[in-house]
């Protein structure tokens, strides 16, 4: 065979692969979907869940979900840019780094169970949170970190040490070059880790099951204040989210409807991710621009 | 005089800047080394008191394959087996690394060398939307889709070491494919151009030149996977069929560590025995993604003296 | 300038940082002086429907009190009543049969009778089968339905998990200290019932409840899984539904358990969840499994 055939050939099984995962995500969004759909309303997203009554809901669920996703990434994503930029602009290449990147991968590759179990024995009982949104965010942070660590390194590191120079050379300090320049251009990089990340805090169970409970007591929508117990913004009420929901349902559910309640509230969850996916894609595209004054990309 | 005395004096406005900003990096990094200690030595205390409070042998632990804590055998001692569960959990996560890797490197050449355009703004959101998808509804769709498939196929119950291999194969997709992807792209430019300045085909680039030079990373790449098919478990729970016993072929039920992990830890009891033995699967989890992260350091080291 | 923009955007991260952190401690301390009662309830998930229900019932009548139910398993709700981290422990079994548990300090609440019967899938042709059968067939000395009357189909056995309450009660009721044959095993309910009704040859065992769709249950010695039939123990394999508080429970927890036990909760709810009402029964069972007439 000639190396263009070759070459043709390769090619042609490259994409034959590339079109077999393309067609396993067409095929499981499409499960979903078809599964799903037919059993979304308005009502559905609306009304509370019923723990044995048909025709519950997904309201609180639904809003659990979000609100410990921006509680979690309020924790995180601090301290993930932190040492992202400790890692890749401060230290130095030696054991203790070395050391201390093993750690953080140690923590996303833990069986999410042990981490629940960590947060329930530790956040739960001995700190007395209780089981509440608070103590879910902190454990999905142990999750959030080293996605997180790894993707806003990885950002960073792509920027080129040209723009570090340029700063320095500007006389500029180096915090001041990674706050002004670095950081300002790592922005779509950090967007799609945190993306990526979020799609796990979305889709985690066996964490939340320990800390941030399976029961979603009823909130009171038009009560913003933090503090008091029944507003929906409290941290510290427990608070089932929608992954949760989908475990709970499909292995102790005795609410008639469970498989459409399933189907439905993995749906949902399914239409969320791809709506968070789409937005923060536009977001980091649009904050790119005006970080950078870069329109061409 | 004096102003410029204590100008040199004292430390400058960038330099107060730069102790600002590395104390605030400082104390993210400690936060998270806080956290991982103390997790780490929480793991590490209850599973070892196995050993140490209960007096369970460790080579019983690593060479036996019965596994019920609550029982004595002929001896008096407990069954605390592990060896199935290990067995299971390294052939389920190697048999989904062979799978996804052609599939992960077929992505990632694709979107860095083949249509690094379209290829990528295809791509780059299937990616993420397979991270997506929780691992509940991968159960469940192994449950009713791949399950009764292989049932068909091979008769059975359908239920494990294929049909935990084919789920944990599509949930580690997304994570090799993006370091695959990272991996290629950190490839100097020069790499490419020379190959094909010299005549090369881009196969014969990709081949012998790119796929060389990126192995550590790309081996990287896919040891990340592994661990993460090693520690995940409530979508394996619901396919591998969660019998102890030591998998006779590739779809005969069996357990993985994380699987009889998750489905026991509710039943036990704190600070007993059968507790503690589910936290010496939890610490044997942790000493594997220990030795995963090792070889990737070790490759990782290897690549950049080549 | 930019660096005290600087300084205040930290300031802000850690300060958004802090208020979640003061929020529940002034939180916590608000909750001493005058709002609500907290009982947290923590254990079976089998349990945790109906106890949820019922808490939001009672709690639309008791303002005072403020109710969080959570699952996690009965040997986690029985060590964490027992370490007194929580008020009331939701349990499939007895105390008494929970290794590492010290009974004598924990106060039992019956709530619910909850039957279980063995199950198959339709394709082991099969509707009856003797106490000895069921025996040997979850001990593994049964392999084929045909051996028992159905068809030529291999039987699998789906067990529960070590250490649950549905387990407990199915191996003293049917298994009488033998050791069940390693196989599969499964958590939870719901799950049990997707495997059954899908694997041909399939046998476990379920809650009444959760027996529905195409898995078909057994009747053993001719004798119905029915309620009727549990009441008088004529049908051996059920359980109670178990809270338990350490020692004698406060007032508001009291008040509680006490709703858990009235007409109200017994007659609609616990039946509407497929549980048997605890006053229905004309027998009572100790720890040891040993049955009185009441």
């Amino acid at each position: 065979m000639t190396p263009t055939r070759l070459d043709k050939v390769a090619t042609k099984v490259i994409e034959v692969f590339v079109a077999c995962v393309v067609l396993i995500l067409l095929f499981l969004l499409s499960t979903i979907l078809i599964q799903g759909v037919p059993h979304l309303s308005w009502h559905f997203l609306t009304s509370p869940s019923q723990s044995f009554a048909a025709g519950g809901g997904i309201v609180d669920q639904l809003f659990n979900s979000l609100y410990l996703l921006v509680l979690t990434l309020l924790i995180s994503l601090p301290l993930a840019i932190g040492s992202a930029v400790y890692l890749n602009e401060y230290a130095s290449d030696n054991w203790l780094t070395g050391l201390l990147r093993t750690a953080i991968e140690v923590l996303s590759s833990l069986p999410s169970v042990v981490v629940g179990l960590f947060g329930y024995l530790l956040f739960v009982i001995h700190f007395h949170f209780g089981f509440s949104i608070l103590s879910g965010a902190i454990a999905l942070t142990f999750f959030n970190l080293p996605l997180l660590t790894r993707s806003i390194e990885g950002a960073l590191a792509a920027i080129s040490d040209t723009q570090r120079e340029a700063g320095l050379a500007l006389g500029l300090s180096a915090w001041r070059t990674i706050r002004g320049v670095i950081l300002p251009a790592a922005l779509p990089g950090i967007v799609t880790g945190v993306i990526l990340s979020a799609g796990r805090v979305f889709g985690e169970a066996a964490a939340l099951i320990y800390t941030a409970g399976q029961s979603a007591p009823v909130v009171n929508y038009t009560n913003w204040n933090p503090l008091s117990s029944d507003s929906f913004l409290n941290p510290m009420r427990p608070a089932e989210t929608l992954a949760v929901h989908i475990w709970k349902v499909n292995t102790e559910g005795v609410t008639p409807d469970a498989v459409s309640i399933s189907a439905g509230a993995s749906a949902v969850l399914i239409i969320v991710i791809l709506l968070f996916n789409f937005l923060a894609r536009l977001i980091g595209r649009h904050l790119y621009r005006k970080m950078t004054g870069n329109s061409n990309k | 005089m004096t102003s410029i005395k204590q100008e040199l004096r004292h430390a400058s406005k960038a330099t107060r800047e730069d102790v600002f900003g590395k104390v605030i990096t400082y104390c993210c990094v400690a936060v998270i080394a806080v956290l991982v200690i103390s997790i780490l030595y929480f793991i590490a205390s209850r599973g070892i008191a196995t050993f140490t409070v209960n007096h369970v042998s460790l080579w019983s632990f690593i060479s036996q394959t019965s596994w019920n804590p609550g029982l004595l055998d002929a001896h008096g001692q407990p069954q605390i087996g592990a060896l199935a569960m290990m067995v299971t959990s390294f052939t389920v996560t190697i048999l989904a690394a062979i799978i996804a890797t052609p599939f992960a490197l077929a992505v990632a050449l694709y979107m860095t060398e083949i249509a690094p355009n379209r290829g990528a703004r295809i791509l780059q959101p299937v990616i993420e939307l397979l991270v997506g998808i929780p691992s509940v509804v991968y159960g469940f769709i192994g449950l009713t889709v791949v399950v009764p498939y292989i049932r068909h196929l091979f008769g059975g119950t359908g239920m494990g070491i294929l049909a935990g291999t084919l789920v944990l194969f599509v949930m580690i997709l997304p994570t090799v494919t993006t370091l695959s992807v990272d991996a290629l792209n950190a490839l100097p430019g020069y790499l490419r151009d020379a190959s094909l300045a010299l005549g090369a085909t881009r196969w014969q680039t990709i081949h012998k030149v790119l796929l060389r030079a990126a192995t550590p990373r790309l081996l990287t790449a896919v040891i990340f996977g592994m661990a993460r098919a090693f520690g995940e478990a409530l979508a394996v729970q619901m396919v591998i069929g969660n019998a102890v016993l030591m998998p006779h072929g590739l779809v005969t039920p069996t357990a993985t560590l994380t699987s009889q992990l998750t489905t026991q830890i509710g039943n036990t009891v704190m600070g007993t025995l059968p507790n503690n033995a589910l936290w010496s699967l939890a610490l044997v989890l942790l000493v594997m993604s220990l030795i995963f992260n090792l070889l990737i350091r070790f490759i990782g080291k290897r690549g950049q003296l080549s | 300038m930019k660096s005290k923009k600087a300084l205040l955007s930290s300031a802000i991260a850690l300060g958004a940082l802090g208020l979640i952190l003061t929020g529940c401690g002034s939180q916590a301390a608000k909750k001493s002086s005058d709002s609500p009662t907290k009982i947290t309830a923590v254990g079976s998930t089998a349990l945790q429907p109906l106890v949820e229900q019922a808490a939001t019932n009672f709690e639309k009548q008791n303002s005072g009190i403020s109710l969080t139910v959570q699952g996690g398993g009965s040997g986690t709700g029985l060590s964490q009543v027992q370490q007194g981290a929580v008020q009331i422990g939701n349990s499939d079994i007895f105390a008494e049969q929970q290794s590492g548990i010290k009974a004598d300090q924990l106060v039992d609440h019956q709530v619910a009778v909850v039957g279980m019967a063995p199950v198959v899938n339709k394709s082991a042709g099969v509707t009856n089968v003797s106490m000895n059968q069921l025996r040997q067939i979850f001990t593994g000395k049964i392999t084929n339905w045909k051996q028992v009357g159905g068809a030529n189909e291999k039987i699998s056995v789906v067990n529960r998990a070590q250490g649950s309450g549905t387990r407990a009660t199915f191996e003293s009721a049917v298994l009488k200290g033998k050791k069940a044959v390693t196989s599969q095993e499964q958590d939870a309910n719901g799950t049990v019932q997707k495997i059954v009704s899908s694997t041909p040859g399939a046998v476990s065992y379920l809650a009444f409840s959760y027996i529905k769709g195409t898995v078909k249950p057994l009747a053993i010695d001719h004798i119905k899984p029915t309620d009727s039939n549990v009441i008088t123990n004529k049908w051996p394999i059920w359980s109670y539904e178990h809270m338990y508080t350490k020692g004698k429970p406060n007032a508001q927890t009291a008040k509680f358990l006490k709703y858990m036990d009235s007409a109200k909760v017994q007659n609609s709810l616990v039946q509407k969840l497929g549980y048997i009402s605890i006053h229905a029964m004309k027998v009572s069972k100790n720890a040891k499994n040993v049955v009185t007439k009441n």
